[in-house]
């Protein structure tokens, strides 16, 4: 053997061990935990980036997706949840407590009466899709004024009706934001999609629009929003349902 | 008292042994090489949660892609093809079907050998490749304002007037396609077409995926929406980025090609230690 050739399988091994490294590290929770500080970094970076609160990109009616993907749950198979869509949502009722100062529930009827935005936005799914839709739906920080959040409160968490993670409260879908974007003026509790009512499909008969982040903080089938100062003590404790799973809390990348 | 006896002819010359790149340069370098190939493995992982490519502002499963990783199971059996434009490549064991981790064929778009994490795990890849992308972004910033200042960048990058007459240009892609690498004085220094590609990395490709990673992020999008307006939406974006990622690993196979030619262990010793042993003219 050469030394050449000898130096050329030294380089090749050392490259191999370098890979193989890469998955062990992968699996090591501290090292998980390291290689997450560079998400706190973007998530800092970003929000200085947005400190201005500048409004997502709108789009014009006409580049509206023809097909907009349904993604995670369809049609949520609880009892309580079919019960509803039955009676057409009638007797649906939006309940928002924890850190306010008047709990306080609200009928699609009362939510649809209050001050109202459509927004043609572009939805970006964590797998790299993207779609193109539109919503109207009522300013979240119209919900917020009218039952005052505590000064404790940091963050909003949206519990939903269906069950993606298997049936039991530990596959229920949520998520959480906090309120830097929860008064930014386009994010909505969406009742409408493309000028119809929400599909189930979309999350009938209300969904979460966060635009600045990707598709699974958009909460569909919202059914009641808790106001608290700490998301630990929530499900698996780190602020939604794919967050449990490994993805990160914040969306914006 | 030691005799120092010399196997080489006492009329042959001396090789002569310069520091050939300066310490920043092969610092950058070395950590570019890591960075950028566990973003390119952390990549396919994620380019896999969705292996079709679009042009424009949206695209999804209902819409037509330009570049697809899939199966095709007509007649019975399934084999992995590559939709590019109109045609479509048999890619069996490499794209679309592929052997998974533990040995059993998988449906995926990239092979899980190139993939990090190696099994499918979009979360994880997202992890590794936001991490590396912020030191990708401090080594590249690191290497553009010490090349700036140290005159790195203009001494040895930029292409000279007389680098650029076209009878040298000309002389350097006749010498490039014999093979033919300089030697004595002109080894010293990069030739044009090596200055060339080299500026078309580091000026082109590398900023070219800060950009098109930056504007795949909605957050982004909304602070600055003129990085999406310039490449033509976010979709076309991510195509972009993909196609960059492709030149770049074009790059680096010539790169090594190019290195092996030129003689392997005095390229990579130069961009160790520095030292380089000037290749002098054969004799007889």
């Amino acid at each position: 053997m050469t030394v050449a050739s000898r130096r050329g399988l030294l380089g090749a091994g050392l490259g191999g061990l370098l890979l193989s490294g890469c998955d062990r590290l992968t699996n090591t929770p501290s090292f998980q935990s390291f290689i997450g500080h560079g998400q706190d970094l973007t998530f800092h970076a970003q929000r200085l980036l947005l400190s201005g609160q500048p409004l997502a990109r709108e789009f014009k009616a006409s580049d509206i997706s023809r097909v907009f993907k349904a993604n995670g749950s369809q049609s949520p198979t609880s009892d309580t949840y079919q019960a509803l869509l039955a009676d057409n949502f009638a007797s649906w009722r939006l309940m928002v407590d924890g850190l306010v100062a008047a709990p306080m529930s609200f009928s699609l009827a009362e939510l649809k009466a209050m001050p109202s935005r459509t927004q043609i936005t572009r939805h970006d799914c964590v797998e790299g899709w993207s779609a193109i839709g539109g919503w109207t739906g009522v300013p979240l920080a119209e919900v917020l004024r009218r039952v005052g959040l505590a000064p404790d409160a940091r963050y909003l968490v949206f519990h939903c009706a269906d069950n993606l993670g298997g049936a039991g409260d530990a596959g229920l879908y949520y998520e959480s934001i906090d309120l830097f974007d929860a008064f930014h003026p386009q994010t909505i509790l969406a009742y409408a999609m493309n000028g119809a009512p929400l599909p189930v499909a979309h999350g009938a008969p209300l969904r979460l629009r966060v635009e600045r982040q990707l598709g699974y903080k958009q909460a569909k089938y919202v059914m009641r929003i808790e106001a608290t100062d700490r998301l630990d003590r929530t499900h698996g404790g780190r602020g939604g349902f794919w967050e449990d799973r490994g993805y990160e809390w914040y969306a914006g990348i | 008292m030691t005799t120092v006896t010399s196997d080489l002819a006492p009329d042959a010359p001396r090789p002569e042994v310069i520091r050939r790149h300066g310490v920043v340069v092969r610092i950058t370098h070395w950590i570019n090489v890591v960075v950028i190939s566990l973003l390119l493995m952390s990549g396919l992982n994620i380019f896999n949660a969705h292996p079709r490519l679009y042009w424009g502002q949206a695209g999804a499963d209902f819409d037509r892609p330009w570049l697809e990783l899939t199966i095709d199971t007509a007649g019975g059996g399934a084999r992995g093809v590559a939709h590019i434009g109109g045609a479509d490549i048999t890619t069996t064991g490499l794209l679309g079907l592929s052997r998974g981790p533990d040995g059993h064929w998988q449906i995926q778009g990239f092979p899980s050998w190139a993939t990090l994490p190696a099994r499918r795990d979009l979360a994880t890849a997202r992890r590794w490749h936001f991490f590396l992308a912020w030191l990708f972004v401090i080594n590249g910033a690191a290497y553009w304002l010490i090349g700036l200042a140290g005159g790195h960048l203009r001494r040895d990058i930029a292409p000279t007037r007389r680098d650029l007459a076209p009878r040298n240009l000309w002389r350097s892609i006749v010498d490039h396609l014999r093979l033919k690498h300089p030697v004595g004085e002109e080894a010293k220094r990069y030739n044009v077409l090596q200055k060339l590609a080299y500026l078309a990395v580091i000026a082109l490709l590398l900023p070219a995926m800060v950009l098109t990673g930056l504007t795949l992020s909605p957050g982004v999008d909304a602070a600055i929406p003129q990085l999406t307006t310039l490449f033509g939406g976010r979709q076309s974006a991510r195509a972009i980025h993909f196609i960059t990622a492709n030149l770049i690993v074009l790059f680096v196979i010539v790169h090594l090609v190019e290195v092996v030619l030129a003689g392997a262990w005095n390229e990579i010793r130069s961009m160790i230690t520095g030292r380089y042993v000037v290749p002098m003219e054969k004799h007889g």
